[in-house]
């Protein structure tokens, strides 16, 4: 179980959003400790996406806070979000197709040597040490990431994003355009990095993988936030009911 | 996915002489494509082909379409394209000769005063990369398509080289500016001799350090042999260029009348060679730069990855606009180049100089395995691709083809090599 006594690791207090006249997010609040994965839930439009672009620096929130282990924080932009080790996996990976594992790793972070030219094989090396920890099959190092499966690519964006001592992780459906075999691959990782007590944000689709991979989930509907959950405290059914219908379970209504 | 948890070194011995020399294939090819070329010209021109004097005009006359084709390889790669390099050499042209012939002239008083040259390349190399840095700005800040950008630029900057000039040839140009042309301004054989092994040892020391890091991080090398022979053809190579550019013999009147200005005698049977010209050693140069900026600093790696996934880039921290500002900035500076070594070549600038270079920069780019799609592409491959295009372009005129037919089996020559680079990249399963 996931100890949520202490200060919460990323708490987001009553943000709002609004694009012209819409309000993406509505008086919204969630928080997440450490090692712990905390769902996002909700149809395509709900506002999940849009809440944790605040988080990771491609938003800016019109009224509401960022606390960062207590601490109010200022995200303007994804470097931001970096320098608080706020690390995103997104959707499309974001990976570039013609370069290497290692050079994906470290773009925009390369280690340089003294005379400032990049050191390939520092990074090389570098990337051979956490990938050996995350997938220990994976052999590619010197293809362009083209050449790697869908779960080897997968790897290639979570090494990227816990390379440099993430404590918040957010993920974009991570297993959406993944076989069951890599989904499980995705699955073992995740729960490995709740060990290692990173927290994460998993925005997701599929209920069925939400109730079998995080601790509680955040559902959202037309950008309100409908309720939050302790998974196993809820069937799947209700879950469901909270995305479709925007109402808390019965028996937890009280 | 194929299976590759199984390599282990038990299935290595399956590898073959290409993989254990771990030479690029497709470098093999186009190296093989050259020779081939070069030795079919050569048995129909009588062996006149592969003299020394015709490999010497070969190199002079391929610098200038070479050093823009590096440029253009990053220009390529980032997803965009420059129409203007032949306008924008014009232009760095006529700047240039204008400096030198009607104001420097006033100011450092009379003609061939030692600081003419260097101000005048400065000016040129200054008003080249503000003018690529202008495009560059135009298309990453104001977002308006590159090709869009230089398809102006072309008419713009030619027609503003006219302006400059009221399209009058401007020349004789400055007797030290034209060092830069080729066949007035040469090493000489001692020079090149040094140069060549300070080149040979430079190779070496590169393929050693390279070993050596990768031993230190515990990474496979390849069998001692297979670096060796490497060295050896490396140094084969520049060893035998710099001994063919060394055989062509300057001539004798031209010798007596050097021997003559600093008031000797020349001794009889007395011979000396071109050797290395100053323009193909400033070629050598930028490509090395070039490479090194591509493959080993941030810069580079940023033109590839923006090449490969833009949006990836742009979530990773790196600032595309300033990268694309930098990109045409470099291509600027490169047309100013090739602006000095083109018209010094030809000792004058003429109002036509640089004409459809645009067209010829992007083949070669092209058939040296640039891909239009962006993010791949390679140096040496577009200074090959230079090559190949010069090649082919004298040899059928040493041949005697018909002007027409030249133009015509070099514009076929540019299809064939892109739908050859599509086959091979399918057969090799890269994008």
């Amino acid at each position: 179980m996931v100890d949520r006594s202490g200060t919460p690791l990323v708490e987001l207090r009553d943000i709002s959003i609004a694009f012209g006249g819409v309000k993406a997010v509505d008086h919204v609040s969630v928080d997440l400790f450490p090692g712990e994965v905390v769902g996002l839930l909700g149809h395509n439009g709900a506002g999940k996406s849009t809440l944790i672009k605040c988080l990771s620096g491609a938003y800016r929130q019109d009224t509401g806070d960022v606390y960062i282990n207590g601490e109010k924080a200022t995200i303007n932009n994804p470097r931001d979000a970096r320098r608080y080790n706020i690390e995103t996996i997104y959707q499309t990976l974001a990976l570039a197709d013609n370069l290497d594992a290692a050079s994906n790793l470290f773009l925009g972070r390369e280690i340089v040597t003294p005379l400032g030219l990049v050191d390939e094989s520092a990074m090389e090396a570098e990337t051979r040490k956490v990938m050996g920890r995350l997938n220990p099959n994976f052999r590619k190092f010197n293809a362009p990431v083209s050449a790697l499966s869908g779960g080897q690519r997968q790897s290639v964006a979570i090494a990227r994003a816990v390379y440099f001592n993430a404590r918040i992780l957010i993920m974009d459906e991570p297993t959406a355009a993944l076989g069951p075999a890599e989904t499980q691959m995705v699955a073992e990782i995740i729960q490995e990095l709740k060990k290692q007590g990173i927290g994460i944000f998993l925005i997701d689709h599929d209920v069925h993988s939400v109730k079998r991979l995080c601790d509680r989930a955040a559902v959202m509907k037309n950008g309100e936030l409908v309720g939050v959950v302790d998974v196993d405290k809820v069937s799947t059914d209700d879950i469901l009911a909270m995305i479709i219908a925007g109402k808390k379970p019965e028996h937890l209504a009280a | 996915m194929a299976d590759t948890t199984g390599n282990s070194s038990a299935t290595r011995t399956r590898k073959g002489l290409l993989d254990t020399l771990e030479v690029d294939t497709r470098l093999l090819g186009m190296i093989g494509a050259f020779v081939v070329l070069c030795l079919i010209f050569n048995f129909v021109t009588d062996a006149r082909f592969l003299t020394p004097r015709n490999v010497f005009n070969l190199s002079i006359q391929t610098v200038s379409v070479a050093l823009m084709a590096t440029g253009m390889v990053f220009i390529i790669v980032t997803r965009h394209i420059d129409l203007s390099v032949g306008s924008l050499l014009a232009t760095c042209s006529a700047v240039m000769a204008m400096t030198q012939t009607a104001i420097l002239p006033d100011i450092l008083g009379g003609l061939n005063h030692p600081m003419t040259a260097p101000l005048a390349l400065v000016v040129g190399l200054v008003v080249g990369t503000a003018i690529g840095a202008f495009n560059g700005w135009l298309v990453g800040y104001l977002t308006i398509p590159a090709f869009i950008v230089t398809l102006g630029g072309l008419l713009v900057w030619r027609n503003v080289a006219w302006y400059l000039t009221n399209g009058q040839t401007i020349g004789p140009l400055d007797e030290n500016f034209q060092l830069l042309g080729g066949i007035n301004g040469t090493l000489g054989e001692t020079a090149s001799w040094v140069v060549g092994g300070i080149a040979v040892i430079a190779a070496l020391l590169a393929l050693a350090s390279a070993r050596r890091s990768k031993r230190a991080h515990d990474f496979p090398v390849k069998p001692l042999w297979a670096e060796l022979v490497l060295g050896l053809v490396i140094a084969a190579a520049i060893l035998g260029f710099v001994a063919v550019l060394n055989a062509y013999d300057v001539p004798q009147n031209r010798l007596e009348r050097m021997f003559e200005a600093r008031g000797e005698v020349m001794p009889e049977g007395y011979t000396e060679g071109y050797g290395i010209p100053y323009s193909v050693l400033l070629l050598i140069l930028v490509a090395i730069v070039m490479t090194v900026v591509a493959r080993k600093t941030r810069l580079g790696r940023y033109i590839f990855a923006t090449g490969g996934n833009p949006d990836a880039a742009e979530l990773s921290g790196i600032n595309t606009r300033l990268l694309t500002v930098k990109v045409f900035a470099i291509m600027g500076f490169l047309c100013a180049l090739s602006a000095a070594v083109a018209s010094a070549r030809l000792t004058f600038h003429s109002n036509d100089i640089g004409t459809l270079d645009e067209l010829r920069v992007i083949a070669a780019a092209v058939i040296g395995g640039t891909a239009l799609a962006g993010g791949i592409g390679t140096i040496y491959g577009a200074i090959l691709g230079a090559l190949i295009m010069q090649s082919l372009q004298s040899g059928m005129a040493m041949v005697g083809v018909d002007a027409p037919f030249q133009n015509i089996v070099v514009g076929g020559v540019l299809v064939l090599a892109v739908l050859i680079d599509i086959l091979y990249r399918k057969r090799t399963g890269a994008k």
